[in-house]
């Protein structure tokens, strides 16, 4: 176990390098920077500003520098917000979005584990079809539809939430509906189908044939068995929807990561981008780490390699 | 109605209600067994003989439907039972053993875990005694190490182990009844020798009866005390062992016992398969279902469904080569 | 069960009965079921699912309006029709009105105008062309790639292997928006040389923006499909007729074509239906983001971007593309999902 965790860690670590080399370049490879105006002339203000943040080096030696001071922890200041280094930067924002995007998840799993299981087991009657065409409505929705018409409803036409920020819990209802829905609708499908595949498994008609009752034929015997297509899922979905949905948050105006990290692509905050990078794609990986053991401590026959 | 019969199932007919249509699994299945006696139900694969036996414990799968019959087991009337009454009765008065050891066990419990649940759920055993109890049955069913295997997983064992945990498992409550699901098509030949044999030995010692479903006719000559053979949802003849295997009458059992290579003839006897596919229950034919692919098959077989004769007090078959023999000899067989 | 007499035996039997039945006669009564080929099998029962017919004709009809219709629509997606700015669906200019008067035929604006005076179905239909556009040809680009690099994984396996699933990996881990604005500016330049060559000029029609997006598509994601299919063949190599046809000495292009193209042909038809709609829903969600296609091209998703802020005095100009990109994705949802119930084997009952 301790092996094959420190053997993933290792892994993780390669992946994470290769993702910020690789960003890295490509940002820099793309014409434009962070302090060039529309106006072709440099400034001397420009040229000033370059030099402080060492941008006029070569780029193999402005690599290795952040590297080297990365790997300290150092992820530099960030090149718009001035003053602030990248890391309070995210440390602050990060948290809105993990509270909103926490919530969503919760809500997805409260929500899509019961009802899956319930179309299941009520399979082709009216529940089931009922259970059916919200989760395909669910799916089909994309975000900003779902938004928008959040947003004109509820906040526009009856005006009982606020439309924007974050503040009280009525803040949190909209986003965390819109950022809700499509896992929600997601894991009611898988959670029905696996269900369903699980139900129909031979273990399952011996436990029957034990005299095992119907409420713990479902929640002992199948739900372990049937929750692991569920667990693969949630892991990657946790690390997606914790850092923020820019769609989201962006419509709602929530001062999150998400938002932060559309904002530092496009004005071209180089240090932002390459901490806000690195930080998504440590989570994603820390995510299926998780995933992982969780899978193993679910379902023994899985061995750790 | 006789009330010395553990099993007496009377007239049963089951449906599987499938998008495609109706398929009739079961049409008037009749069979009874007394306490400790040993049924076998043989026939080839989609016969039946599963589907009756789950019947008796309601274990029909999902689209299927009981839709005539009378079912009795152990003082129940098992066609008015509810989904309650048979938790309390399913491993308690009747077990049974499926076919496919490797995924009977659920993957994510313990052994274990899996036979103490069904001693809990049917004594009021604490954890200590189920637990003790759970050895002692692991190892009267020849498992070694008991102990070290309760803790293990089913993917830790191997497929005639997985089988002695069902048996296990089955016998946790002693029960009046055994059903085996053609419990060693599974397994290795020497495997399957140990499971039988255990089986009988736990049999004698704990005196309950079996219904032993199977294609395989050399288990059942060697097990049971009567056999009946199913034919497309219907039962074409019944008989103690020397009856179906010295005099059988239907046309389907002498193809059946035709098709078995016996070790005890001295010629070089051909084996002689049974031509043609089993029939389509979605849409089966008039008459008598095994007529298309019968060697004697007559006019009337295409027409009408065969008549019950009586051979004697145990022995039965639905065939008209039964009715055209009393025509030409003019007498009747008793 | 009564015994019945000799005598009630002969009353019911004639001797003629027990006269052998010949051959024709026993097959009359074996009913078979009229075998059917995969493909056949397949589309009877996509016929008979009633969901995913109804699907495919909204498809259908969505189709016409996005590719027919507008090319004999009376208004154009970019003419800015001056006095028409902002009118109501079914509402008329007053020059609209004067024209009227004099007797002219003038066709009503179904949705209204936008604030700049431009015929508002029109831009609908234009924009939901693109979003399709977009689906089918992305689709198109990623099962191409995906498939390809998919099945090379899964047969070299190895090393060749073990890189692509790297790469795979790391695709799957740099945030996908990322990739997609830094792409599209790295590519906007390029592009635009590249549309100044003779030979080219149908990139300018299209927009350097499209192809980007294309592009995009083709670099990202592939990766889901590439996983499916090398999953698919790496589960279909491990099956005994496989094994049992290379042990009949078949050789290798025999095995792919016969053994596992047709066992996965159900799968994979499946999972490009269902990446349609994820590609829509990609690009309305890039276009929603100012980062889709460029203006005056409009995309159900920057139609709705733009919709937002006047969405209580104009709530139409809203929900028109949002119904309608919302009903695209749930129809090609629900007839993929036809698709599979009736194409994938392994559910077949």
């Amino acid at each position: 176990m301790l092996k094959y965790i420190a053997k993933r860690i290792g892994l993780a670590l390669i992946t994470i390098f290769t993702v910020a080399t690789l960003t890295f370049f490509l940002m820099n490879m793309v014409p434009g920077g962070p302090f060039l105006s529309e106006k072709a002339v440099r400034t001397a203000a420009q040229a000033a500003l370059e030099a402080k943040y060492g941008l006029d080096k070569p780029l193999s030696q402005q690599y290795l520098t952040y590297m080297k001071d990365a790997l300290h922890g150092d992820f530099g200041e960030s090149l718009k917000q001035r003053g602030r280094t990248v890391t309070s930067i995210i440390v602050s924002k990060f948290p809105v979005s993990a509270r909103v995007g926490g919530l969503s998840v919760i809500v997805a799993l409260l929500v899509g584990i019961p009802l899956g299981c319930l179309a299941a087991t009520h399979r082709g009657k009216t529940l089931d079809s009922v259970i059916s065409v919200i989760s395909t409505c669910g799916i089909a929705v994309p975000s900003f539809v779902i938004c928008t018409l959040l947003l004109y409803f509820l906040g526009s036409k009856v005006k009982i939430l606020p439309t924007y920020g974050i503040g009280t819990w009525k803040h949190y209802v909209m986003p965390v509906i819109a950022l809700a829905l499509y896992p929600t609708a997601y894991i009611m499908r898988l959670m029905r189908s696996s269900m369903l595949d699980v139900l129909g498994q031979d273990y399952m008609r011996t436990a029957t044939a034990k005299g095992v009752k119907p409420f713990f034929r479902l929640f002992k015997h199948a739900l372990r068995n049937a929750l692991l297509p569920v667990i693969t899922y949630v892991g990657p979905m946790m690390a997606y929807t914790m850092t923020g949905s820019f769609v989201v948050e962006k419509i709602f105006t929530i001062p999150g990561l998400g938002n932060e990290f559309v904002s530092s692509i496009i004005n071209r905050d180089y240090t932002m981008i390459m901490g806000t990078t690195i930080f998504l794609a440590t989570l994603m990986v820390v995510m299926n780490v998780l995933v992982d053991i969780v899978y193993k401590i679910v379902d023994p026959r899985i061995k750790l390699k | 109605m006789d009330n010395n019969y553990l099993v007496d199932i009377q007239h049963e007919r089951l449906s599987f209600f499938t998008p495609a249509g109706e398929v009739k699994a079961l049409n008037d299945v009749s069979i009874h067994l007394k306490e400790g006696e040993v049924l076998g139900i043989v026939g080839e694969s989609g016969s039946g003989k599963s589907v009756t036996a789950y019947s008796l414990m309601g274990l029909t799968a999902y689209p299927g439907k009981l839709i005539g019959g009378e079912l009795h087991f152990n003082g129940h009337e098992v066609e008015k039972m509810t989904e309650k009454d048979f938790s309390k009765m399913r491993g308690k008065e009747v077990s049974i053993i499926f076919q496919d050891p490797l995924t009977s066990l659920n993957p994510v419990y313990t052994i274990g875990n899996q036979i103490m649940e069904v001693i809990r759920l049917h004594t009021d055993a604490d954890k200590k005694k189920a637990y003790a109890r759970a050895v002692e049955l692991l190892s009267l069913v020849g498992i070694n190490e008991p102990e070290k295997r309760m803790k293990q997983y089913p993917h830790e064992l191997s497929g005639g182990m997985r089988q002695r945990v069902m048996i296990a498992i089955a016998l946790a409550c002693e029960p009046k009844l055994l059903i085996a699901d053609e419990p060693t098509t599974a397994l290795d030949v020497t495997i399957q020798a140990q499971i039988l044999e255990l089986m009988m030995e736990l049999k004698d010692k704990l005196g309950m009866a079996i219904i032993m479903i199977t294609h395989d006719l050399g288990i059942v000559a060697s097990m049971c005390d009567r056999i009946a053979v199913m034919y497309a949802g219907r039962i074409v003849e019944t008989g103690t062992c020397d009856e179906i295997f010295y005099h059988p009458k239907h046309e389907y059992t002498k193809g059946l016992l035709e098709s078995i290579p016996r070790l005890d003839s001295t010629k070089h006897e051909k084996l002689i398969p049974i031509e043609g596919n089993p029939v389509d229950l979605l849409n089966p034919p008039e008459g008598c279902a095994f007529a298309p692919r019968c060697k004697n098959c007559m006019k009337i077989c295409l027409r009408e469904n065969p008549p019950k004769t009586d051979f004697s007090k145990t022995h039965y078959a639905y065939c008209f080569m039964n009715q055209k023999a009393e025509m030409e000899g003019g007498n009747t067989n008793e | 069960m009564k015994e019945p007499n000799a005598m009630s035996f002969h009353v019911k039997y004639k001797p003629e009965d027990f006269m052998p039945a010949n051959e024709e006669e026993k097959q009359s009564q074996v009913i078979m079921r009229e075998s059917v080929g995969f493909w056949q099998d397949g589309f009877r029962r996509l016929r008979k699912n009633k969901v995913a017919m109804v699907s495919l004709f909204v498809i259908i009809v969505i189709m016409i309006f996005s590719f027919i219709v507008p090319s004999f629509y009376p208004y154009d997606y970019k003419t800015q029709i001056k006095g028409s700015e902002n009118l109501h669906p079914m509402q008329y200019s007053e020059k609209e009105i004067e024209r009227m008067d004099a007797g002219e035929k003038v066709f009503p604006h179904v949705l209204g105008t936008d604030k700049m005076g431009r015929d508002y179905a029109i831009r609908v239909m234009m924009g939901s062309r693109i979003s399709l556009l977009v689906g089918l040809i992305a689709t198109a680009i990623i099962f191409v790639i995906g498939s390809l690099i998919g099945s090379i994984s899964a047969f070299f396996g190895g090393w060749v292997d073990l890189i692509i699933m790297r790469i795979v990996d790391i695709i799957y881990t740099i945030p996908d928006f990322l990739l997609i604005v830094l792409l599209s500016f790295a590519l906007k330049d390029p592009l635009a040389k590249l549309a100044q060559l003779p030979g080219f000029g149908w990139m300018q029609i299209v927009g350097s923006n499209l192809i980007s997006i294309f592009i995009v598509f083709a670099l990202l994601y592939w990766v889901g499909m590439a996983r499916m299919v090398r999953s698919q063949i790496l589960t279909l190599k491990e099956n005994d007729y496989v094994m049992a046809a290379k042990a009949l000495g078949a050789k290798d292009g025999r095995i792919i074509k016969k053994h596992l193209l047709t066992n996965c042909i159900g799968t994979l038809i499946v999972t490009t239906t269902l990446q349609i709609p994820s590609s829509i829903f990609t690009e309305s969600y890039l276009s929603f983001l100012g980062m889709g296609v460029a203006v005056p091209l409009p995309s159900l998703g920057s139609l709705a971007s733009d919709a937002i802020n006047g969405m209580i005095t104009f709530p139409y100009l809203l929900f028109a593309p949002c119904l309608l990109i919302s009903l695209i994705i749930l129809s090609f949802n629900l007839f993929g999902d036809g698709l599979r119930d009736a194409f994938d084997p392994k559910l077949k009952n």
